[in-house]
């Protein structure tokens, strides 16, 4: 890669327009293909036969009668995924996750697959598979799990990253710890000290369209998997390596995709899909019904955090500390690691120390969600900071300031900030009409802050210019938000041509190389990127075929707005030639003119957002409505702003549905209770008001238009947001996430009790 | 040389050292010198760190040059949503 990502200041013609996204009257009209919307001539239809119970051994499964039944092509099961991971042990989790071995981890684990001629047959067949298991204690709470009684759910599971290495095995896979300066010494000068611990439960993403895939393995042993995800290239790695395939061999095709938000990162239902078409002999289609999306997915984690800020009088802090547990079900994660890392990275701390424990229990393996483990973090941080501030007798949004790290601040995490928001967020809060807005009766108002490092990772690109000027760019991250758009205006940009003479498509596996997946908010940054090489690479080729057109030095060829021109008194009257113009004599001057990029797209820059949320309590019922919320949130550049603005909105959305109502019910049978929208509730257009959003531009140093990641940050500040608006409403603490109705009458009546 | 901090967890695997100095050009180096000199660290090398820069992280990128002076800091790999 010969490409430099340094930002340079420019005045931008096409980025930071809104034009209508190309894949957007396909959506509205019904026309655009998702996961579930592909079909094959001779496809059958694939089921799963899940665990009932939360931890069983798995004596033996027979599958002999389900095999009889007229209709019924396939039947798999772990035998059938044999394990080719050759000391993978993340892939192996993977594999074990796909199909239950010798143990059912959680309820909802697959243990059987079918393929049968429709879903009546399979269905019917599910029922005749008999699985004997031999049902064990399970644990599905974070804090029960991590005590010396709790059942073990991997008996092989040894605390990692202590100073010395347990002898007994443990639900705790791994210890880690992040921080500087010395906290004992920093709470010895402090005047206030809060101290409080936390607790969230588990949610989901929630995203509308459930997983859906149609695989096909021919006789030769090639294979075309179409699927709903937020990175082909990684599920093309992952299916390859789970079924003893060559990458080259299986093609895979994204679909459009009805939410993601990091719950698409990771294979479930396509090896399973793929080994049925393999042993069928025929396409098999496998769609996730919304239970088993719940059931068995990858929510986030549920967690327990104890926190402790101090504080002198005048406002500074003088030391931070946080103990995070994280469940991430019954494999390992790192899931708490990060929680770790950002949970004090707004602040500007002399003395801060954190420690994460990564929690094995009886529930689904924990996938990422949307700047995983960040809110919950977040959450009991800025509900002691708020508290903090409140005993020191400070505005909360002041009190922030006068922390706030800056450029130059060593972070919590460990390395020193460039250019970063935080501070620009706090003040534009601090300004906004919002904050001075009256509140009535059994009204609060809350704000906090939230962080997210965003990253970039491989990316390949193509850039092909049609012989009519028109220009196709195929790239390989998933349109998750309307990269698609913005990556058209990127394009258009650096080619000095119309948004609208640029066509973008999600190119599969075989067209296009190897792409990370769309997630820590890379897809605009990192693909513009690699946009931005290819056409550069797109533009020398232009260059080189003018000169030949006009029979000149390629080098006295420059490329300005779109045009070839003859730089230099002695090619003054040369005119200019347009892109389409050497498009069109591309057939006589060597042929197709592309550009093509391939890089790693790395120096990400951080992000910051704080926000502020106006909510209203019915003390008789504990019943909410935010009547207002603002996001105000560094974008670096953004390419789109409405997208930049949908993304903001989004998260918050996703976020005042976690705080709220959103959770993860398990009986004491270890048996998942609400798993539908009926019985876990995200918020509904009706739930929410308007979300004003505000975007900053800090650049990113370290990319050519300064973008940063904008998808994530905006779903970390709201859990904190709206707890410390109900606690200002309410005048009790809420520790406790989500506030649903019953939690926040609860927190009244212990108040009322003292 | 060059100085590199350890996250907590990373040190711990280093034999309790938080700062390590080596010889190192670039990114690529600096693993492999890590993985010789300190063993523990060679399961976490091959599950994933990234390397902060001056601030930038880098995940992938082990052809970057370290410059003389810059500040190291070594970071779990992340993932994202």
């Amino acid at each position: 890669m010969n490409f430099d990502p340094r930002y340079l200041d420019r005045n931008f013609t096409s980025v930071g327009t809104r034009p209508i996204r190309p894949d957007g009257v396909d959506k509205v009209t019904g026309r655009a293909r998702y996961g579930a919307d592909f079909n094959m001539a001779g496809q059958l239809v694939g089921r799963v036969l899940r665990s009932p119970h939360a931890h069983a051994t798995i004596r033996k499964i027979d599958t002999s009668k389900a095999e009889k039944l007229a209709g019924v092509k396939a039947v798999i099961t772990a035998a059938d995924l044999p394990d080719l991971t050759d000391g993978d042990a993340a892939m192996y989790d993977i594999l074990d996750n796909c199909m239950a071995r010798n143990k059912a981890l959680y309820d909802g684990h697959a243990v059987a697959a079918v393929a049968a001629v429709d879903a009546r047959t399979a269905r019917q067949a599910l029922k005749l598979i008999e699985v004997d298991y031999e049902v064990l204690p399970h644990v599905t709470d974070v804090d029960e799990a991590m005590k010396h009684s709790a059942p073990l759910i991997n008996e092989a599971t040894f605390t990692e990253g202590l100073e010395e290495k347990p002898v007994k095995p443990s639900n705790v896979t791994k210890r880690s710890q992040f921080g500087h300066g010395d906290v004992h010494q920093g709470f010895g000068h402090a005047d206030f000290i809060v101290e409080r611990s936390f607790k969230t439960e588990q949610t989901h993403q929630g995203y509308i369209e459930p997983h859906a895939c149609v695989a096909s393995v021919s006789s030769d042993g090639t294979a075309d998997l179409w699927v709903c995800t937020q990175g082909h290239f990684v599920y093309r790695q992952h299916c390859a390596q789970l079924l003893g395939m060559e990458a080259s061999k299986l093609r895979v095709t994204s679909s459009e995709i009805g939410g993601g938000f990091g719950g698409k990162t990771h294979v479930w239902a396509e090896p399973v899909a793929l080994a049925l078409s393999r042993k069928a002999g025929r396409p098999v289609k496998l769609v996730m019904t919304r239970d088993e999306v719940f059931r068995a997915s990858g929510p986030t984690s549920a967690t327990s955090i104890d926190i402790r800020i101090g504080a002198r009088k005048d406002g500074t802090i003088t030391a931070a500390e946080a103990t995070l547990r994280y469940s991430s079900g019954p494999y390992a994660g790192t899931w708490a690691e990060i929680g770790a890392m950002t949970a004090f990275a707004c602040y500007r701390l002399d003395n801060v120390k954190t420690v994460g424990y990564e929690v094995l229990v009886n529930r689904p393996k924990t996938a990422a969600y949307r700047a995983p483990s960040a809110p919950m973090a977040a959450f009991a941080v800025e509900s002691a900071i708020d508290e903090l501030a409140k005993e020191i007798g400070m505005d909360a949004v002041e009190f922030r300031i006068r922390n706030a790290a800056q450029e130059g601040t060593r972070s919590s995490y460990g390395p020193v900030y460039g250019p970063i928001g935080i501070g620009p967020t706090l003040e534009a809060v601090k300004n906004h009409p919002h904050m001075k807005a009256p509140l009535g009766k059994n009204q609060g108002r809350g704000m906090a802050c939230g962080f997210w490092f965003n990253f970039g990772g491989q990316t390949c690109t193509d850039l092909n210019i049609g012989m009519d000027g028109s220009v196709s760019l195929a790239v390989g991250t998933v349109d998750v938000g309307g990269s698609r758009a913005s990556l058209s205006l990127v394009a258009a940009e650096e080619l000095g041509i119309a948004y609208e003479q640029v066509k973008a498509v999600v190119a599969d596996t075989s067209s296009l190389g190897y792409n990370d997946m769309t997630d820590g908010s890379r897809g605009t940054f990192s693909s513009s990127m690699a946009t931005i090489s290819a056409a550069r690479n797109a533009i020398k080729v232009l260059r080189e075929r003018a000169a030949q057109m006009w029979d000149i030095p390629v080098d006295d060829v420059v490329w300005e707005k779109g045009h070839a021109i003859a730089k230099g008194e002695k090619h003054g009257n040369l005119g200019r030639l347009s892109l389409k113009e050497i498009a069109t004599a591309s057939g006589k001057t060597g042929g197709p003119i592309a550009g093509h990029s391939e890089l790693v797209a790395d120096g990400a820059g951080v992000s910051f957002a704080t926000h502020i949320c106006d909510i209203e309590v019915d003390p008789e019922t504990g019943a909410t409505r935010v009547l207002r919320y603002t996001v105000v949130q560094d974008a670096g550049k953004a390419v789109h702003p409405t997208y930049v603005e949908g993304q903001y909105q989004g998260g918050a959305a996703q976020g005042i549905g976690w705080a709220l109502n959103e959770e993860y019910i398990y009986g004491k049978d270890g048996r998942l209770q609400n798993p539908g929208f009926l019985d876990y509730r995200i918020p509904v257009c009706s739930d929410l008001p308007m979300i004003d959003t505000q975007i900053l531009e800090i650049p990113n140093p370290n990319h050519p238009y300064g973008v940063r990641g904008v998808g994530e940050t905006s779903i970390v500040p709201p859990l904190a947001a709206i707890a410390n608006a109900v606690s200002n409403a309410v005048g009790v603490r809420m520790t406790h996430i989500p506030m649903s109705p019953p939690r926040i009458l609860a927190a009244l009546e212990a108040e009322q009790a003292g | 040389m060059v100085e590199v901090t350890l996250w907590g967890s990373l040190g711990t695997a280093a034999g309790g050292k938080n700062k390590v100095d080596i010889e190192a050009k670039d990114i690529r180096e600096l693993f492999r010198k890590l993985a010789e000199q300190y063993p523990g660290l060679e399961p976490w090398i091959d599950r994933g760190i990234a390397v902060s820069i001056d601030g930038v992280i880098y995940r992938d990128t082990w052809s970057k040059e370290l410059p003389q002076g810059a500040e190291i800091f070594l970071l779990p790999r992340l993932a994202g949503g």
